[in-house]
């Protein structure tokens, strides 16, 4: 089979398809290069007249609202990750698609999870044709292996809403599921049996699809107030028994790292905030909702008290952690884009200060500003950071795509972004040669802190300057990894991929970062 | 044909191997390899072994192995565990490299606050140990290993003396009772071990044998450095001992007490107050004090009680302690933190400190502070004080200077 693409070298040094499931692409060119030309896609424009009057858009069940808004062969279905594990939606979607004998659907989550593995099946029997969205887990293995038709398409966060306004991704009906609603369509997710906090990553599917459903569990009579998604978007509303497993959606309390490693190295990064001078009145941060980066939060904290320093605003995914850092009177804000736990669902629902954002105002590139470049620090995860501070976050060492890029590259736009890893995990190295994927930029990335040594991009001689004096062990990235070297025996070697490009990887403003290559 | 297996592969088992060694008459080497580093690592894996079956002579043999990520030197023990299961009666040892790193020294009299337990047959947690700051690491060789992989755990702590950097922290093992203390030796002494930590001591014979076996040694592989005891007392007998356990040997540099093995033998459970234990804790004391060892007291085994730690290193350190251990690198800071004196106490020893070197420089015999005459034991304390606010930060190595 004659492929539809031909492979050049981008301006990171990496080949990049140029063309994707049929469409032209754009190779990066370097951070801050590319300017988008043109205006930004717009769905269809409606008539209040062919709305009922009465503001009731509820239909029978998700079948008929699926048959209304016309699906059929060769759509693009999107659905939100707010759910997470515990969703039962996008399951659904393609079980009554099957049911109606429709094929080569795109499906374009914002990411998928495991508790989504059985749309593989859909994929083997051709009702879904490809998967556009961070795919994690057994989905990404059935990509990674080459069994997906189409090309896997990864984006950010941030990124996926600039291809929905770009125009670059087209979504011809959006399925959002609401933990509340009303008839109209305005939907929120502070209340209701399957209560998330938010629905910020459905929010440029409202916008720019030329269909929009709401499902809910919690049909409320109008108005629902707050509405985090407007009823103005929005076509029909389906209520169904269940839209998720809560069990699986937050969890009732969010664990912190048992492991002593991982604790050293969280202490390491807030004390690095605060000795390079990062911590002071009216700063902001973000630290994820991992292990290690919600360690690195309490002992922030514990520091800021110690030192009597408040923040400004903190970012989320918001924890219990960063609701008692709130509570406290520690930050006065928390600008949310998910909650991963119950004491963030009430936070935001209770608390004026815990403010609901998207990837719009906080990710979107291609715009007038995004949040995540007002950051005084983010705290992020890797799988890999080469010594030219290069990261990868999406694939293994040994080439097997398993994770989504999440906020990972909206965020490294921060004023300092650190990485706190192990410096190789049981015998696989963390800091290599080279990247196996590039995901992240290394001039992007400034500090990476190991249990072993912490080293900072030579690039930034700003943080070399204001570490001076401090105890903290720094290191250069070469002896780092010179160090994993010695302890694992030698550099990995390469994995054998594959010709077959199974999946492109985005930049934040829409170029080809770099390729997967399917695993041999 | 007979299987030699070392190391593990249930559920679980991460940074470890299994190895099967089923020899034949014929037909090579044939190795069937599952790892999860297999792309990166498989061909390193592949070469451990051939070297290890090589080395042993083994020129026919089906290999079978499952790695969950294990660094070579734990995959080289495993080969020789498996090698040796099958052959008990072979000595060739297949030694890593030993690296520059492992070969720095100790002192009798040096610090001794916290000493980090890390099980023998588990690579995992000893490869970060030294990261966490402790005083010592002790690899576990007795309690933390089941019977019947001693002779694995004796293997991997050998191995591992030879690879790990502690980052400074001493070198200590804990060997086993009896009879399987003196392999224990054989296989460990060599290897640059610090202290030796010989479990439910009840004599000062048991001590004794100890140090001759590792004299023994020492003589044989011409081994320079010494290698010092701490005895633990962990009975009512060792108790009642502690004095002829402490002054049995030269080599015995500190003195300590195992509380969950003592509460058991006097026929009670240790309780937070520790009324229970309170005499065998002050015979421990004074009878290191009375030999000149250092006294350590037992390990806090509540890990996530980090308020319930600090309290109890306060109470050791007034009963007289030095010392104590721990079971988790995160009690290693609070340890330290409780075990540095207080300001007034540090400025106080300064004083004498500084009284105590003019003294010396006019030749004086004796030491006074305004008016007041120090008495040489309040003297002999201040330095030891001056030398605990140092190693813990809370006075300048060079506060001399400062005066």
């Amino acid at each position: 089979m004659k492929r539809e693409y031909e492979l050049v070298e981008n301006a990171a040094g990496r080949q990049v398809p140029t063309v994707v499931n049929g469409k032209k692409q754009v190779p990066y060119k370097g951070v801050g290069k590319h300017r988008p030309e043109g205006n930004k896609a717009a769905p269809p424009i409606a008539s209040s007249a062919d709305y009922p009057a009465d503001g009731n858009k509820v239909v029978k069940d998700l079948r008929a609202a699926l048959e209304a808004a016309g699906l059929r062969d060769g759509m693009t279905i999107s659905t939100h990750h707010h759910l997470r594990n515990g969703d039962f939606i996008a399951n659904a979607i393609f079980d009554i698609a099957a049911e109606m004998g429709v094929k080569d659907l795109m499906w374009f989550p914002s990411a998928s999870f495991p508790c989504q593995a059985q749309n593989i099946a859909h994929m083997d029997n051709g009702v879904i044709h490809h998967i556009e969205g961070s795919m994690n887990g057994p989905l990404g293995r059935y990509c990674s292996e080459g069994k997906m038709r189409g090309m896997g398409v990864l984006r950010s966060h941030g990124g996926r809403y600039q291809a929905v306004q770009d125009g670059e991704v087209h979504i011809d009906i959006a399925v959002i599921a609401a933990p509340t609603a009303d008839p109209f369509g305005n939907a929120n997710a502070l209340t209701g049996p399957s209560a998330c906090g938010l629905l910020g990553f459905a929010l440029a599917d409202s916008q720019y699809a030329d269909k929009v459903i709401v499902v809910t569990d919690n049909l409320i009579p109008f108005p629902c107030i707050p509405w985090q998604i407007q009823g103005n978007y929005v076509d029909y509303v389906v209520e169904v028994d269940r839209i998720g497993d809560p069990a699986k959606i937050v969890s009732g309390t969010t664990q912190i790292t048992r492991s002593p490693d991982r604790q050293l190295i969280a202490e390491l990064t807030a004390r690095f905030v605060r000795d390079a001078g990062i911590m002071k009145e009216g700063f902001s941060f973000q630290a994820g909702a991992g292990g290690t980066a919600l360690a690195f939060a309490i002992y922030l904290k514990e520091m800021m008290k110690e030192a009597g320093v408040k923040a400004r605003f903190v970012r989320g995914g918001s924890t219990q952690y960063l609701v008692e850092m709130l509570e406290e009177g520690l930050t006065e804000y928390i600008l949310d884009g998910q909650t991963f736990d119950l004491e963030g669902v009430r936070s935001m629902g209770e608390n004026p200060g815990h403010v609901w954002t998207s990837p719009f105002t906080s990710y979107n590139y291609n715009g007038k500003g995004f949040f995540g470049t007002m950051l005084d620090a983010v705290v992020l995860g890797a799988t890999e950071v080469d010594v030219n501070f290069n990261a990868n976050v999406v694939t293994h060492s040994d080439g097997l795509l398993l994770h989504g890029i999440g906020g990972w590259q909206n965020c490294l736009f921060s004023k300092c972004t650190i990485l706190p890893i192990p410096a190789f995990r049981d015998r696989i190295p963390v800091l290599v040669d080279e990247v196996t994927t590039l995901v992240g930029p290394g001039e992007l990335i400034d500090v990476i802190i190991t249990e072993r040594g912490i080293a900072i991009n030579p690039a930034r001689q700003d943080l070399l300057d204001a570490i001076k004096g401090s105890d903290l062990p720094i290191r250069s990235i070469q002896d780092l990894k010179a160090d994993v070297e010695k302890i694992v025996g030698g550099p990995p070697a390469r994995p054998s991929l594959g010709e077959k490009v199974v999946a492109a990887i985005k930049w934040v403003d829409g170029t080809v970062i770099d390729s997967v290559r399917q695993v041999a | 044909m007979p299987k030699g297996i070392g190391g593990r592969r249930d559920e679980g088992v991460r940074s470890d191997c299994y190895i099967a060694v089923e020899p034949g008459d014929s037909g090579g080497i044939d190795i069937a390899m599952k790892s999860k580093v297999e792309a990166m690592y498989g061909a390193s894996i592949i070469d451990i072994v051939k070297r290890g079956l090589e080395l042993y002579g083994i020129e026919n043999a089906a290999v079978e192995v499952e790695d969950q990520g294990a660094l070579p030197f734990t995959i080289m023990a495993r080969l020789e565990t498996a090698v040796k299961r099958l052959n008990p009666s072979e000595t060739r040892e297949f030694l890593p490299e030993m690296q520059p790193e492992c070969l720095y020294g100790t002192e009798r009299g040096r610090m001794r606050r916290s000493r980090l337990y890390l099980p023998g047959n588990e690579t995992r947690f000893m490869i970060n140990a030294g990261l966490h700051g402790p005083d010592g690491v002790i690899l576990d060789l007795e309690d933390s290993v089941h019977p019947s992989e001693k002779d694995a755990a004796r293997i991997l702590v050998r191995n591992a003396l030879r690879q790990i950097d502690f980052f400074g922290a001493e070198r200590m093992v804990r060997i086993n009772q009896g009879e399987l203390a003196f392999r224990d030796l054989e296989s460990i002494v060599p290897h640059n071990v610090h202290i030796v930590l010989i479990p439910k001591c009840e004599t000062g014979d048991q001590v004794r044998a100890i140090d001759e076996k590792i004299q023994a040694i020492r003589k044989e592989h011409r081994i320079e450095n010494e290698v010092f005891l701490m005895p633990i007392v962990e009975s009512s007998l060792g108790a009642i001992n502690a004095y002829d356990i402490a002054s049995a040997s030269p080599n015995n540099v500190a003195l300590t007490i195992g509380l969950e093995d003592y509460t058991a033998d006097i026929g009670t459970r240790r309780t937070p107050e520790g009324r229970e234990s309170f005499w065998a804790r002050t015979a421990v004391v004074n009878a290191a004090r009375g030999a000149g060892l250092q006294p350590i007291d037992t390990v806090f085994s509540d890990v996530s009680d980090t308020e319930g730690l600090r309290k109890s290193v306060l109470e050791a350190k007034s009963l007289g302690f030095d010392g104590k251990g721990c079971i988790h690198p995160r009690q290693i800071k609070i340890i330290h933190e409780a075990f540095a004196p207080e300001e007034a106490e540090v400025e106080r020893a300064r004083r004498i400190v500084l009284a105590f070197e003019e003294a010396e420089k006019k030749g004086l015999g004796v030491v006074s502070l305004g008016s007041k005459m120090i008495d040489p034991p309040v003297v002999k304390r201040a330095l030891h004080t001056v030398d605990m606010a140092v190693a813990t930060g809370v006075l300048n190595a060079d506060w001399r200077d400062s005066e």
